[in-house]
C-alpha cells in the first residue's frame, strides 16, 4: 500500500540540461601572468589601464558606453519625455544622492579621480578595469578616495590576475550599496560570495556556485539586467525565463500562475536571509550629539540604529517580501522634481492586474524620511560629505541649512531656506536568494482568506481568498433553512405516526380489555 | 405486491459514482473557496480538478446512457397531479396517507420528481460543470507556449460556480431526505442499491386511493 500511493517527483529534464551546462566552468584561454605588457612595476592604476588597453586596444570604447562608466542612461520615459537617469541624478532615501558628495560615492564608479560633477567621462585612462576582472581578491576601493584603489593594494598582482569577472567583483559595490553591507538591496549580501544552497540555489558554494555574470550575460561590456532605483525602462533585463523558460515546471498548474506571478515571488520566500538590511532610514533622527560629539548605537545584531551623521535605522533578517505589480518600467525621483504624493517615491514602479504585461513581483520597500524644501515643495540634495569642519558638510557640521545651500548651489536649483523633513518610500526588486524548490512559497501562503502573503493586491478575483459576500451569506441562510425545514417536517412525520400508534393501540387495547375467556 | 427490477446496473453505478463525485466535489470545492481546510489548497485544488474531469466523463456516458434507453422520456414534466403531489408532501404523509401517483418501471418519477430532476440536469448541471469548465480553461497555453487569458471576468465565473455548488448542496439534503418518504424510511435507498423495489400493483393502488376517499369522507 505505502509503495501504491508513493510518488516519486518526476525528473525535470529541462532543470538537469541547465544544471549540467552551468556545472561546466569556463576557463581563460589566456594566462595574463604571463604577458610581457603586464610583467612591470605600476605606480598608479591609470598605467594598469593603459597597459590593459595596449592589447584590448578597443575595449575602452565599450565600457565607456555602459552605464556602470557614465552612471545614466537615456530612456523615454512617459510623461517626462528623453530623460537621462542615473547615479548622477536620481535621489534615493539611503544617502540621498551623489550630487556634491561624488568624491565618496565615487568608491563605486568604475573610474579614477571622480571629485566633482565635472568628471571628464571622456578620459579611457580613467576607467577601472581591475575592480571588475581582478580575480585575486586583492582590489580594493579606497573610502572616499574619488574611485582610486586603497593604497595597499599591489597593482602588478591584480593586473596579473585579471579574469572574467567574480561575485567577489560585482559584489564589491553591489553587495555594499547605501555605506554597509546588504543595506540597500536586502538579496545582496557579501554572505553570497560564499552560502549554501538554502540561502541561494544558484550562487550556494554547495550548490551551482554559479557567477553573477552567468545570468547577467554580457555582450561587449553592456551588462544584462538592471536595477529599478535607477533604470526606467523594460529593456535589456536578466530574466529566470532566458534559462528556466516561461514554462518550467512539471504540473501545468504551477505553469499557469506565471502569466500573472513571476518566478521570484513563490521562489523567494525571504530575504535578507543571513545578514540584515535596512528597511528604514530615519535622517529627521540626525544630528543628536553627546558632549558635542557625534555618536553611534547599536542593536542587538550589531546592526547600527542610530548615527548622529545619518539619523536612525531599523534592520530586518529574513524579511517575507511585500508584494507589487510590476511591468518592467518605472520612474524616478530626479533631483529637481516637485512632490506629487506623501509619502514621496522615490521610485514608481508601474503595473496593475489589468495591464497584460504585469506581474506580481517581490519587493522590499525601504522607508524613511528626509529633508525637502518647504516652498518648492521639493527633496533637497545636502551635501553629506567633506572633508575639514567648517566646509558645510553635514557629516561634519551638523548644519542642515548650510548642507542644503551647498548641496543645491551644485545644481543650479534655487533654495527657498525653509525646510522640514518628509516620508518617502524606496521600492527594490527582490531577485536573489532564490530557495531551494522545497521551500517555494506554498500555494496557500496566498490563497487563503485572512492575512495572505497577496493580502494587499485587491485589484484581482483570486480563489481561496475572494468570494461574493452577499452569496455566501444568502447561500448559508438557505442551506441552514433547508436543513431545518427537513428536520422540522421529520419531527411532524415522527410525532404524527406516534401518535397515530397510540390512537390505534388504544383501540386494540379496548378490545383486549373485553373479557375473551 | 410485485418484486420488479426497477434501476438497471448501469444507472445505480452513474447514481451512486455522481453522488459521490459531488460530495466529494462539494468538499474540496468549498475548501478550495476558502470555507474550511482539511485536505489544505493545494491537494484540494488538485483533487477537485482530478474529480471534475471524472464527473465530465461521467455525465457524457449518463447522456448517452439516457438517450439510448429512451429512459429520457421518464423526465418530460407534467403538470398532472403535481399539485396532489405537493399536498401530499405538505399533509397528507402526516395522516399516514398513500403516494397519490404510482410509480412503475415506466414512470419511475412522480410530477414533482420529474420537474425537480429536469431542472437539476438542465439547469443546475449546466451552470455547475459549465461555470466549472470556463473557470479551468480561464488560463490556458497556445501553440507557443504563452498564456493565454481569458477576457472574461474570474469574479463572475466564480459567483456562478459558487452558486451552482450551493443549490446542489440544497438539492442533496432535500434529495437525501425524500428518500425516506418511500412505503418504509429505507425502502427508497435499498431500491437504488439492488435495483429491485416492492411496488403496488395497479389496482392495489386504486384501491388504495379509493380507501383514502372514503377515509375521509
Amino acid at each position: 500500500m505505502v509503495n501504491v500511493l508513493h510518488k516519486e517527483d518526476n525528473y525535470n529534464l529541462k532543470l538537469e540540461e541547465l544544471k549540467h551546462k552551468y556545472a561546466l566552468k569556463e576557463i581563460s584561454s589566456v594566462n595574463h601572468a604571463l604577458l610581457p605588457a603586464l610583467d612591470k612595476e605600476f605606480k598608479t592604476p591609470q598605467e594598469v589601464t593603459e597597459a590593459c588597453l595596449s592589447c584590448h586596444t578597443e575595449t575602452h570604447k565599450e565600457v565607456m558606453a555602459s552605464s556602470h562608466w557614465n552612471w545614466e542612461r537615456t530612456a523615454y520615459v512617459e510623461g517626462k519625455g528623453i530623460t537621462s537617469a542615473g547615479k548622477k541624478n536620481v535621489m534615493n532615501n539611503f544617502c540621498l544622492g551623489t550630487s556634491s558628495n561624488e568624491k565618496s560615492c565615487s568608491k563605486c564608479h568604475i573610474g579614477y579621480g571622480m571629485t566633482s560633477n565635472h568628471y571628464d567621462f571622456n578620459n579611457s585612462r580613467n576607467v577601472d578595469c581591475m575592480v571588475c576582472h581582478d580575480n585575486s581578491e586583492e582590489y580594493l576601493k579606497g573610502a572616499s578616495m574619488a574611485g582610486y584603489p586603497d593604497r595597499t593594494v599591489n597593482l602588478e598582482k591584480v593586473a596579473q590576475s585579471v579574469g572574467s569577472p567574480r561575485k567577489s567583483n560585482c559584489g564589491s559595490c553591489h553587495y555594499f550599496g547605501g555605506g554597509g553591507n546588504n543595506v540597500k538591496h536586502g538579496d545582496l549580501d557579501v554572505a553570497q560570495n560564499s552560502c549554501t544552497r538554502e540561502v541561494d540555489v544558484h550562487m550556494g558554494a554547495n550548490g551551482m556556485n554559479m557567477e553573477c555574470v552567468a545570468c547577467h550575460t554580457t555582450k561587449n561590456h553592456q551588462i544584462s539586467g538592471k536595477l529599478y532605483s535607477v533604470s526606467p525602462d523594460n529593456t535589456n533585463r536578466a530574466t529566470c525565463e532566458q534559462c528556466h523558460t516561461n514554462t518550467p515546471h512539471l504540473r501545468d498548474v504551477l505553469n499557469r500562475h506565471s502569466s500573472k506571478v513571476s518566478c521570484q515571488a513563490c521562489h523567494i520566500p525571504v530575504y535578507a536571509k543571513v545578514n540584515s538590511t535596512k528597511m528604514s532610514w530615519k535622517w529627521s533622527d540626525a544630528g543628536k550629539l553627546k558632549d558635542g560629539k557625534p555618536y553611534e548605537e547599536e542593536d542587538s545584531l550589531g546592526n547600527h540604529n542610530y548615527m548622529s551623521i545619518k539619523g536612525s535605522f531599523v534592520w530586518k533578517r529574513n524579511v517575507k517580501p511585500d508584494y507589487i505589480w510590476f511591468n518592467g518600467t518605472a520612474e524616478q525621483y530626479l533631483l529637481g522634481d516637485t512632490i506629487k504624493s506623501v509619502p514621496v517615491k522615490m521610485n514608481t514602479l508601474h503595473g496593475s492586474y489589468k495591464d497584460h504585461s504585469s506581474k506580481i513581483i517581490p519587493v522590499k520597500i525601504h522607508v524613511g524620511d528626509q529633508i525637502y524644501d518647504k516652498v518648492y515643495h521639493r527633496l533637497v540634495q545636502p551635501k553629506l560629505y567633506g572633508e575639514t569642519e567648517g566646509d558645510s558638510a553635514y557629516w561634519k557640521d551638523f548644519k542642515w541649512k548650510e548642507a542644503v545651500e551647498a548641496g543645491m548651489k551644485r545644481s543650479g536649483l534655487p533654495v527657498s531656506g525653509q525646510y522640514d523633513f518628509i516620508q518617502t518610500e524606496m521600492y527594490w526588486p527582490v531577485n536573489h536568494m532564490v530557495s531551494p524548490k522545497e521551500q517555494a512559497v506554498s500555494c496557500a501562503e496566498c490563497h487563503t482568506r485572512n492575512n495572505g502573503r497577496l493580502a494587499k493586491l485587491t485589484d484581482f478575483y483570486m480563489p481561496g481568498r475572494d468570494r461574493n459576500k452577499i452569496l455566501d451569506g444568502f447561500g448559508t441562510v438557505m442551506f441552514v433553512l433547508t436543513i431545518l425545514a427537513v428536520f422540522g417536517h421529520a419531527m411532524v412525520r415522527i410525532l404524527s405516526s406516534i401518535w397515530k400508534n397510540k390512537y390505534e393501540k388504544q383501540i386494540i387495547n379496548y378490545d383486549d380489555d373485553k373479557p375473551t375467556e | 405486491m410485485r418484486k420488479v427490477y426497477i434501476y438497471k446496473g448501469f444507472e445505480r453505478f452513474w447514481h451512486w459514482s455522481q453522488a459521490s463525485l459531488i460530495i466529494f466535489l462539494a468538499i474540496t470545492g468549498f475548501e478550495v473557496h476558502g470555507s474550511y481546510s482539511i485536505f489544505g489548497f493545494e491537494k484540494a485544488a488538485e483533487f477537485h480538478r482530478t474529480a471534475s474531469w471524472l464527473l465530465i466523463g461521467l455525465i457524457i456516458f449518463a447522456i448517452f446512457w439516457h438517450v439510448t434507453t429512451g429512459e429520457w422520456r421518464q423526465y418530460i414534466p407534467t403538470t398532472k397531479q403535481l399539485k396532489d403531489q405537493v399536498i401530499f408532501y405538505i399533509s397528507g404523509i402526516f395522516k399516514g396517507e398513500h403516494h397519490p401517483t404510482q410509480k412503475t418501471e415506466l414512470s419511475k418519477l412522480n410530477p414533482l420528481q420529474r420537474l425537480v430532476y429536469l431542472g437539476f440536469k438542465i439547469i443546475l448541471i449546466p451552470i455547475t460543470v459549465g461555470s466549472g469548465i470556463f473557470y479551468m480553461l480561464y488560463k490556458t497555453f497556445d501553440q507557443n507556449n504563452l498564456i493565454v487569458i481569458e477576457d472574461y471576468p474570474l469574479a463572475s465565473i466564480a459567483f456562478w460556480h459558487t452558486l451552482g455548488a450551493i443549490l446542489l448542496m440544497i438539492f442533496l439534503v432535500v434529495h437525501v431526505y425524500m428518500t425516506t418518504t418511500g412505503k418504509t424510511p429505507t425502502s427508497n435507498i435499498n431500491a437504488m442499491i439492488t435495483g429491485y423495489e416492492e411496488l403496488e400493483d395497479e389496482d392495489e393502488t386504486i384501491e388504495n386511493i379509493n380507501n383514502q376517499t372514503n377515509e375521509t369522507k
